[in-house]
């Protein structure tokens, strides 16, 4: 084998030649030449879309009375395009036929057939033309999003208002216009109204607060900027894009947003910043001895006692998870809350341990002696054998249904104390960083953290360096224990307080 | 002296023994092998057929803690629900595979999903997938975020989602995350974004 100097390819020089074969080797080489350019544009075609960044996916979100939901926008031969089935099958009942050349629908009693690749249609027995041919992909079909309002209107016989820039869909009245108020005091605070329950994404940065509304039907408040007179918060700008709406205050301080119960109502206000306390004395590791008590004794008795609802998570014939073949996370998280329960008490808290034995107790059983009670904060306490550390819950909430005065659904008891409850939790998690715990922070669906009516958390704690023998390690939990109870008594003037 | 026809036939006759012996004894690894066949648990769900889709799956990384949008092509059917059970299966296959993000055993299946309208939606996961699955508050919590906002943002309109094991409700998926109520589809979100 020889390698040409004008060829990439080896030529078996034993059996052919130039000389032999010259216009071949020729064609050959220029025919190579082509393929692998082909091949070259090829590839970097197909990688350019994967390349974009999700976040650029265009959508389109549809606001109705029955369901609100987003869309992907197709593009197909330069022309943006939505699913017909996407965009029908949540607003009511839909059944198909079709052989991949045409598709015959019906949404509710309206018959409707289309014809891939072209433009006019036949819905409800009358003609309809797209501004674009229709498509069939899979047995499913794409509309134009140019013919998108037009196509509702004829199906669902209702007004239908399509923002197109906006990529956002309204059906019927149902749009949500906020209010401002400007309350001017110190410090002031906006007070933005909503006809609805919303549900923004929060986002900070300096100098602004943006409230993105994902799949609240937010319409602008009748201008795109409101200007306050006011040195702190100065003005309100609406913008949508993408299906969303976005609401951002501008202000000269940092800003923070409070929900209402209800969530038709966010306050925006400035953050106020706590004084510093002095950094308490901390342990150089484990067995040094006990820890020294935050508070002095003396101090600790003029202070009003907290009652703090310590829960060993499981128990009796619930063992929990098995740490081990022969560990279960009851033992430890029984160990654990009693250490807990001592670091509280040399604090000043008074404790009460919702299981002191290898006892079993309903979770309803568990948040009624919480509630009755009436502890001041609700600690749930879980072992686990997967990870390192810890991880801070506080409940996961679905959005809250009309008000009924003073009651709470049961599951949702928790809704009010929930914002504090992510401030002990934020606490929590500040204090076991301080004691060298790799933390996370989050929220689950963990009963009874939901059925509780004080501030409540739930802590699961992980292996440390030493692997699972940490669990059972005094030593480590009394480290997790200590930094619990210092993040508590952190936050002590926000507990027994009824919101 | 033993006559020479009567050698040779005893020397056959053992030649057939022996050959018998090793036959026997093939035959009994071929139903060893056979009964060991019959007992593995993954499930045998026909493989989905159609063009492919580029769908968003919401992967679990247990290290993280959190949830990684994956964009991946899969085939789907053209009905709605049967394109939500594939679509929940596609995810399941991602965490049986070894070196998982956060396993799942292998014997954990989708039985059934239920679209309830308006906006509800219903999975149905086998017993194993429940009672094989890792105890513990981020485990649990982390597989129902993936189900449901795999779900939810691959088939619009859905608000809200149940979870079953083997058609009846459960308190809780392992010993920790309830089941009991239905996951609001924005919360979900909203805490997935946390």
């Amino acid at each position: 084998m020889r390698w040409s100097s004008k060829l990439q390819f080896s030529v078996p020089s034993s059996r052919f030649s130039a000389r032999r074969f010259p216009l071949r080797t020729e064609n050959w080489e220029l025919r190579t030449k082509i393929l692998a350019i082909l091949l070259a544009s090829v590839t970097l075609l197909s990688a350019a879309p994967s390349s974009l960044p999700s976040g650029d996916e265009k959508q389109i979100s549809v606001y109705s009375s029955v369901a609100i939901y987003k869309l992907p926008v197709l593009e197909r031969a330069g022309r943006d395009y939505v699913g017909l089935l996407d965009l029908l099958e949540p607003l009511g009942r839909v059944s198909t036929e079709s052989n991949g050349r045409w598709l015959k629908l019906r949404y509710n009693a309206i018959d409707a057939e289309f014809v891939a690749g072209k433009t006019r249609a036949k819905i409800h027995g009358h003609d309809f033309d797209f501004v674009a041919p229709f498509l069939i992909e899979n047995s499913r079909g794409l509309i134009p999003l140019g013919s998108l309002s037009a196509l509702l209107q004829r199906f669902l016989g209702t007004p239908v208002n399509f923002r197109e820039s906006a990529r956002r869909l309204f059906i019927g009245d149902v749009g949500i216009q906020p209010s401002f108020r400007l309350d001017a005091g110190t410090p002031p605070r906006l007070l933005l109204s909503f006809s609805a329950p919303v549900n923004p994404t929060i986002s900070t940065e300096p100098g602004k607060l943006r409230m993105t509304f994902k799949r609240d039907p937010v319409v602008s408040p009748g201008s795109q900027s409101i200007s306050f007179d006011n040195k702190i918060i100065t003005h309100a700008s609406y913008s949508e894009n993408n299906g969303d709406a976005e609401l951002d205050v501008t202000a000269n301080e940092p800003l923070m947003a409070t929900f209402s119960s209800d969530r038709r109502t966010i306050v925006i206000s400035t953050v106020t910043v706590p004084a510093a306390e002095p950094a308490p004395a901390t342990p150089n590791g484990a067995g040094t001895g006990p820890p020294k008590p935050v508070q002095s004794p003396a101090v600790a008795a003029n202070v009003h006692r907290i009652l703090a609802a310590v829960d060993p998570a499981h128990g009796g014939d619930e063992r929990g998870a098995a740490l081990t073949d022969t560990l279960a996370e009851k033992d430890v998280t029984l160990g654990f809350a009693r250490l807990l329960r001592h670091e509280l008490e040399i604090r000043g808290f008074a404790v009460a341990l919702l299981r002191d034995a290898d006892t079993s107790l309903t979770l309803d059983q568990r948040a009624a002696a919480a509630n009755v009670a009436r502890a001041g904060i609700y600690i749930s306490l879980h072992a686990v054998s997967q990870g390192t550390g810890a991880r801070v819950y506080t409940a996961l909430l679905p959005v809250e249904g009309p008000n009924n005065g003073i009651f709470h659904a049961w599951n949702a008891a928790q809704a009010p104390a929930l914002p504090v409850s992510r401030i002990v939790s934020a606490a929590i998690a500040t204090e076991m960083q301080k004691k060298e715990f790799a933390v996370q922070v989050s929220s689950a669906s963990l009963r009874p953290l939901n059925n509780v009516s004080m501030p409540a958390v739930a802590v699961e704690l992980a292996p440390g360096e030493n692997g699972i023998a940490d669990l059972t390690n005094a030593n480590y939990q009394q480290r997790a224990a200590s930094a619990i109870a210092d993040a508590v008594v952190a936050v002590r003037d926000r507990l027994g307080v009824q919101p | 002296m033993i006559p020479r026809h009567l050698l040779i036939a005893v020397a056959v006759l053992l030649v057939l023994v022996v050959a018998m012996g090793l036959y026997l004894r093939h035959m009994r690894l071929q139903a060893r092998e056979l009964e060991s066949a019959a007992v593995d648990a993954s499930p045998v769900a026909p493989p989905a057929t159609g063009p492919t889709e580029t769908v968003t799956l919401y992967v679990a990384d247990d290290t993280a803690g959190l949830l990684r949008p994956r964009a991946t092509q899969i085939p789907l059917p053209g009905g709605r629900q049967q394109r939500a059970e594939e679509l929940l299966r596609a995810l399941l296959r991602i965490y049986q595979q070894p070196g998982a993000t956060h396993p799942l055993v292998p014997a954990a299946d989708i039985r059934a999903i239920y679209l309830v309208d308006p906006g509800a939606a219903v999975i149905d996961l086998n017993a194993a997938f429940a009672d094989q699955h890792r105890s513990g508050i981020q485990s649990e919590q982390l597989t129902v975020n993936s189900l449901v906002q795999t779900l939810a943002v691959n088939v619009p309109g859905i608000q809200r989602v149940n979870i079953l094991v083997e058609g009846k409700t459960r308190d809780t998926l392992a010993g920790h995350t309830d089941l009991s109520d239905s996951f609001d589809v924005i919360t979900i979100e909203q805490a997935g974004s946390q």
